[in-house]
């Protein structure tokens, strides 16, 4: 069966024929890609900046144009990958924002040690109000640190601790690792679901847990 | 009461239990997924897996609202 591609709107094509031409009209259409990338990243600096407070606006805007440049670079090397399901702008938009986001969260963790290792279980304890919500609030955090411990792989317990108890960002790990934040998150998914196996086969429902108000 | 952070980090421990999309497939299908949702398509029909994925990715989820403030904005003006 034949594939029905949708159509490309015409702005879309006016972009995709631009960055394909040769000389001032692939340059003008280069310059115009890349402002168009430097807004987007600096939206995504604006909207940040709240958890940023020690940096300087100096920084953000180096942080924003490193972002712009490094989008220019992936869009123009992925063209080719551009199928026409959205405007080509949002397809563009995204690469800028994604590269201004892992730039934040990479300079926001700078100088900073990266914890593999639990540290926030006592601060999930206490709080119940009855001494039988007490227990099964126990037994539920013992499972769990018993599941961590026991049926994950040294790798998947760094990985599921580091980014799913103490909150390190994907970015900031994989660069660490020196690894994709596409393979981290597979080693995620694999520990969550033998977290969540274990935890069946220990009794324990995580449903129960997850609805309640 | 018992406290919040326990059941937040129940869902960032197990994550979505459904299926779920990965990060480069988060990431190719992002651009389409917002317009759906700015077109006020059901994108989650058309992108099995997408909110599965967000729920579990706190990097995928800022991106998804970026883009969607951004684009979401421009259509605005």
């Amino acid at each position: 069966m034949e594939t029905v591609r949708p159509a490309i709107d015409l702005d879309s094509r006016r972009w995709l024929h631009d960055l394909r031409a040769s000389g001032s009209t692939y340059d003008d259409a280069v310059a115009r890609l890349h402002a168009l990338l430097l807004r987007a990243a600096r939206f995504e600096v604006a909207r940040r900046r709240p958890t940023l407070p020690h940096l300087r606006g100096n920084e953000l805007d180096d942080i924003a144009l490193e972002a712009a440049d490094d989008a220019l670079v992936n869009v123009l090397r992925r063209l080719d990958s551009y199928r026409g399901l959205s405007r080509f702008t949002t397809w563009a938009y995204k690469f800028a924002l994604l590269e201004a986001g892992v730039k934040l969260r990479r300079r926001a963790w700078q100088g900073r040690e990266v914890p593999l290792e639990p540290e926030s279980w006592a601060l999930l304890a206490g709080g119940s109000p009855t001494p039988e919500r007490e227990l099964a609030q126990q037994e539920l955090l013992g499972s769990l640190q018993r599941g961590i411990a026991e049926a994950l792989t040294p790798h998947q317990r760094q990985v599921l601790v580091a980014l799913a108890l103490n909150g390190v960002p994907i970015d900031v790990l994989a660069e660490r690792l020196e690894t994709t934040r596409g393979a981290l998150y597979k080693t995620l998914h694999d520990a969550r679901r033998k977290l969540r196996e274990h935890l069946a086969a220990a009794g324990i429902s995580v449903e129960a847990w997850l609805e309640e108000d | 009461m018992e406290r919040p952070d326990l059941k937040q980090a129940l869902v960032r421990l197990l994550g979505p239990a459904e299926p779920e999309l990965g990060c480069d497939e988060c990431f190719a299908e992002l651009d389409r997924y917002v317009e759906l949702e700015l077109a006020g398509a059901d994108a989650d029909a058309a992108v099995p897996g997408f909110q599965a994925h967000l729920a579990g990715c706190p990097a995928c989820r800022e991106e998804h609202e970026s883009l969607r403030a951004l684009v979401g904005g421009e259509q605005a003006l």
